[in-house]
């Protein structure tokens, strides 16, 4: 593990034990965004970890981001799915610039001035479908205009910039889609939804209509299917399983300070529920050693040659949105498990093994682009892999 | 061949143009195409060429344009016979 990496861990951790974790309950009760964890991530300069160290960044790799996700999840989930999304928009960008001077200089500006970049790839009539868009980029000589109603837009309103799906051009296919990067003097939002939801309660993501208007360079060139496919969609499974697996740790480690205190009150006995705890504990080993594994995987064709076209690849594809459905139906498992290894001291909001809040996080995992969707997906890629 | 792939294009690709109308080497994921249609036309192109698509050509680039499915397709087809 290099410097940058274990330093990078260790702020995660601190950030994690001393602020996330501690205002965890209030962000959730009043379904507030983390503002005590997110200034400390910008404290410490976590917002450039996954910029290469040229531009003054971390140069964290998706492994070392995946362990930082994990670390805050296992405090306050809200806070690691932010720092997700916004490290899952900065690869985007970092990986796709190309020769754009004006990207280039964004990820200076990202390390200097830590502003948090939120994703508005959702939109009203397109039914969660990441590849379709129906706005499009007006083009008026150097300036870009475009109106998008999204349907949900996580951190909307406490992010410092936005980036953004469209179509290339108001005519072109609704999959022909690009990145467009706004700051916050490009647009205004106008909330059109309410955020009051059953977990995941600090990622504040009610819906908003973006209107933008702001400088032709501030478009990708690249084309957003292959940003999608070879950066965006294995980003956000490793670091949102990342964040599940904290959500998991978490609670199994509340799961098993009640055995061992249990087990202390009684010496000479194991306690039943320890065998369920042994059960837990093979589930979470399963969901860790899945996430870490494809994590490798993805780490090793993102630094290799023949990377992209891999990426970009049926067999990658499939293998990714199994970790995203494995990993978004164990941690509700292994948080039921631990639920039921507590009973009514995890079923207690008021008490030190409370479950609640873990388990009503982990529920969003499913939703989080249904599991429905993505089966379907791998059904149809299933019809013409060979695995040869 | 290129006119039968055309014509799988048409049926399949679900493309914005008629895919007669489009050059050889025209990006087709930039005129409609989508993951999903993808997987139809390789199912279509194997079943009219009797050939199956090994996992190692399962990727974006063989696919997207007519002239990198010909070659692919020579290629199996080649190795056939």
């Amino acid at each position: 593990m290099s410097p940058a990496t274990s330093d990078l861990l260790e702020k995660a951790r601190r950030i994690g034990t001393e602020t996330a974790g501690r205002y965890a309950d209030d962000v959730d009760a009043k379904a507030r965004f983390p503002h005590e964890a997110v200034d400390a991530l910008k404290k410490d300069r976590m917002l450039g970890a996954g910029v290469s160290r040229e531009f003054g960044g971390s140069g964290a790799s998706i492994g070392a981001q995946a362990i930082a996700c994990e670390t805050l999840g296992q405090h306050c989930a809200s806070t690691a799915m932010i720092y997700a999304m916004h490290l899952i928009q900065v690869a985007c960008i970092a990986r796709h610039r190309g020769g754009s001077a004006f990207f280039a200089r964004y990820l200076v500006e990202v390390v200097e001035e830590q502003t948090l970049l939120a994703s508005v790839t959702s939109e009203a009539t397109v039914g969660g479908e990441l590849r379709t868009s129906v706005a499009g980029v007006e083009r008026r000589a150097d300036r870009i205009a475009i109106v998008k109603n999204a349907t949900t837009i996580s951190y909307g309103a406490n992010a410092d910039a936005l980036l953004l799906t469209a179509r290339r051009t108001p005519d072109a296919p609704a999959n022909d889609q690009v990145l467009v990067f706004l700051r916050k003097a490009d647009y205004s939002l106008e909330m059109t939804g309410t955020w009051d939801t059953l977990g995941m309660r600090g990622t504040c993501s009610p819906g908003f209509r973006v209107v933008a208007d702001a400088s032709a360079e501030q478009v990708l060139d690249a084309s957003f299917a292959d940003i999608a496919s070879r950066t965006m969609v294995p980003f956000s499974h490793i670091l949102w399983s990342s964040c599940w697996l904290g959500i998991a740790t978490a609670a199994l480690a509340r799961a098993r300070e009640f055995v061992r205190q249990q087990a202390r009150s009684k010496p000479g006995t194991v306690p039943p529920v320890a065998l369920r705890l042994a059960e837990a504990s093979n589930l979470l080993q399963l969901m860790r050693n899945n996430v870490r594994d494809v994590t490798h995987e993805c780490e090793d064709l993102m630094n290799g040659e023949a990377g992209d076209d891999a990426l970009s690849s049926i067999p990658f594809a499939l293998k990714m949105n199994n970790l995203k459905i494995s990993s978004s139906q164990l941690v509700v498992q292994i948080v039921q498990q631990a639920l039921l290894i507590c009973g009514i001291a995890g079923y207690k909001n008021d008490s030190s093994f409370a479950l609640g809040r873990h388990l009503r996080d982990a529920l969003s995992a499913a939703l989080m682009v249904g599991n429905d969707r993505i089966y379907a997906t791998n059904a149809s890629m299933l019809l013409v892999l060979k695995n040869d | 061949m290129k006119d039968t792939i055309r014509e799988i294009l048409r049926e399949h690709g679900r493309l914005t143009p008629d895919a007669r109308s489009l050059a050889d080497d025209a990006d087709l994921y930039q005129v409609g195409m989508t993951s999903h249609a993808s997987v139809n036309v390789m199912l279509a192109l194997e079943n009219k060429f009797d050939i199956e698509f090994p996992d190692r050509m399962l990727r974006r680039g063989v696919f997207g344009s007519i002239s990198a499915m010909s070659a692919a397709i020579e290629e199996l087809v080649a190795a056939a016979t």
